[in-house]
């Protein structure tokens, strides 16, 4: 019989094999600059990702800047989540912590909504009538949900009717599973919806599509239940390749799409929704608008975003573009208004194309730090943003595709030739189900 | 992912299982692991007998990783959509097959008596 007398492990080797991990730990820990000594005055408006991740990075990097945050909401919400909770996935409770959680000591927390901006004379204003000078001032309020553009619709319908709509929060989020839970179950006709407008994670709309036709797929079954997808743009997603893929899949699935169709009202009383349909006349090449009534079990409603009022009101938002939703005019590579050099914009709020998600924020946060950092020095910064962005599309319960871009529409996948960025993998749905939120919430803390 | 560095990793970790919960793994990892050398040292052989049953032991601990990560990510054999998926099923199973035999070789040396 074999024994394994040579194997002779010694107490040395053991040790030796210690020392080398320890050895390549201490190599492997980065090393950090020496803090830079300022007085600088930097106010934050918004506690939400980037606000926060921001503070985190700051309070690392400065000593004895004055850094100040304004936000009303005693709650954070970590909003990746809020398709899973859609979908029955995660409770409600998933998607939530508290504000002062994530917030390093030294910087101070002003719980109250910014009421106005004043570039010129570089203050900040709070509902309370509390006034911030700043020398710095970084814009990251988030966005807002403009619910009350959808006659027939308001959000305490949302849960019963057959009505729902996730982007509203986690408590809405819930009762969207509760009507879609229903839908499930019971089969019919549900209507998936977006804006016109630039949106916060594009993908959302279609996991939600994804999501509930799988569940539907597992629960009354083939042949008792249809998925619409109505959106007023003219391809499913904004990158083509990516748009082609969806399509494919749609296909496969039998979700049904209208293309150019903008949702104008609801008639809940009749479950029935109304588009605005946009064709182009084949003869005259004009654009011919009618009128398209569709009746649902289950609608999904997307409402119009815009920027917060005290950002449009401020004359910070770009002047010539998104007019109607006032995103705030800045370098796409920097993040930096291009009219007020010491303002920087971050997150939903900035007005660049793509990227109002929070892997945007991610990749967003140190650049505009980077810059910051700089002007304090006196010297230019390096760091650019190149509009990447990812979003874990999740296609069924248990796979996604971790599909990632830039602002140029390429595919920038994180690894190439491992994880292939347009196939449904189990992987893709195990980062977004188990190592998202984590990620996340090390980006929060300035870790990640 | 812009740097996947080990510091990103841990805290990435500690974030997932909470930071007690992930350093005590860490530890019963760390120590387990130890006792492992430690009997490895203390008797200067590979019992095989002690190792027939580790390697007993191995698919078990395998197919209860694979089981537990479908469980907690409410997924299933169903969900495997490419070749990298295998890739991690594999790891999985790998991982809890190699932890389930060092924890059985070395729960036996601790605890039996020494006719192995």
């Amino acid at each position: 019989m074999l024994t394994y007398e040579d194997i002779r492990p010694s107490r040395r080797g053991l040790l030796g094999l210690a020392a080398a991990g320890l050895a390549a730990a201490t190599l492997t820990a980065p090393a950090r600059a020496a803090k830079v000594a300022t007085k600088a005055r930097i106010v934050i408006i918004g506690a939400g990702a980037a606000g926060t991740a921001m503070a985190n990075r700051l309070i690392d990097r400065l000593d004895g800047a004055e850094i100040t945050l304004v936000d009303a909401r005693a709650e954070h919400l970590y909003q990746p989540g809020l398709s899973l909770v859609a979908a029955g996935l995660k409770p409600a409770s998933y998607t939530l912590s508290k504000t002062t959680d994530w917030l390093p000591s030294g910087v101070r927390l002003v719980s109250e909504k910014a009421a106005a901006i004043d570039p010129v004379a570089k203050s900040v204003t709070t509902e309370g009538g509390t006034r911030l000078d700043y020398d710095f001032l970084i814009v990251a309020p988030g966005l807002v949900l403009d619910h009350g553009a959808i006659p027939g619709f308001s959000l305490d319908m949302v849960g019963s009717n057959g009505i729902g709509a996730l982007y509203a929060g986690p408590e809405y989020a819930a009762k969207t599973w509760d009507a879609a839970r229903k839908f499930t179950e019971e089969g019919g006709v549900a209507v998936m919806t977006r804006p016109t407008t630039e949106m916060k994670c594009a993908g959302a709309p279609l996991k939600h599509a994804f999501l509930v036709e799988d569940i539907a797929s597992r629960g009354v079954g083939a042949g008792k239940y249809e998925v619409h997808y109505a959106a007023p743009q003219g391809a499913l997603f904004g990158v083509p390749i990516v748009a082609e893929k969806v399509r494919m899949l749609f296909g496969q699935r039998g979700i049904k799409t209208h293309m150019n169709h903008k949702l104008l009202s609801i008639e809940p009383g009749q479950k029935r929704a109304t588009f605005e349909k946009t064709e182009i006349d084949s003869v005259t090449k004009t654009e011919v608008k009618s009128t398209v009534e569709i009746p649902y079990d289950y609608l999904h409603v997307i409402p119009p975003q815009r920027a917060p009022d005290v950002v449009r009101q401020s004359g910070l938002s770009w002047a010539d573009k998104w007019t109607d939703q006032g995103w705030v005019e800045c370098d796409q590579k920097t993040l930096r208004h291009l009219r007020y050099p010491e303002i920087f914009a971050l997150g939903d709020v900035a007005g660049v194309p793509k990227g109002k998600t929070a892997a945007s924020v991610k990749w967003q946060v140190p650049v505009v730090e980077d810059h910051l950092i700089a002007a304090i020095e006196g010297r230019e910064g390096v760091e650019t943003y190149d509009g990447y962005t990812s979003c874990p599309l999740i296609t069924r319960v248990g796979r996604a595709m971790l599909v990632e871009f830039d602002y140029n529409n390429n595919l920038v996948p994180s690894f190439p030739g491992v994880i292939a960025p347009l196939e449904e993998l189990w992987i893709s749905w195990l980062m977004k189900e188990v190592a998202l939120k984590a990620t996340y919430n090390a980006m929060l803390r300035g870790k990640a | 992912m812009k740097e996947l560095t080990l510091q990103t990793l841990i805290a990435v970790f500690e974030e997932m299982f909470g930071r007690g919960l992930f350093w005590a793994l860490v530890a019963v990892a760390v120590v387990v692991t130890g006792l492992y050398l430690y009997v490895l040292i203390r008797d200067r052989a590979l019992s095989m007998r002690k190792f027939l049953w580790a390697q007993l032991s191995m698919p078990v601990g395998a197919v209860a990783a694979v089981v537990f990560v479908q469980k907690i990510t409410s997924s299933g054999f169903r969900d495997i959509g490419g070749p990298i998926d295998v890739v991690v099923v594999l790891g999985i199973a790998t991982l809890g097959a190699i932890g389930m035999a060092i924890l059985v070789y070395t729960a036996q040396s601790l605890f039996r008596s020494k006719h192995g």
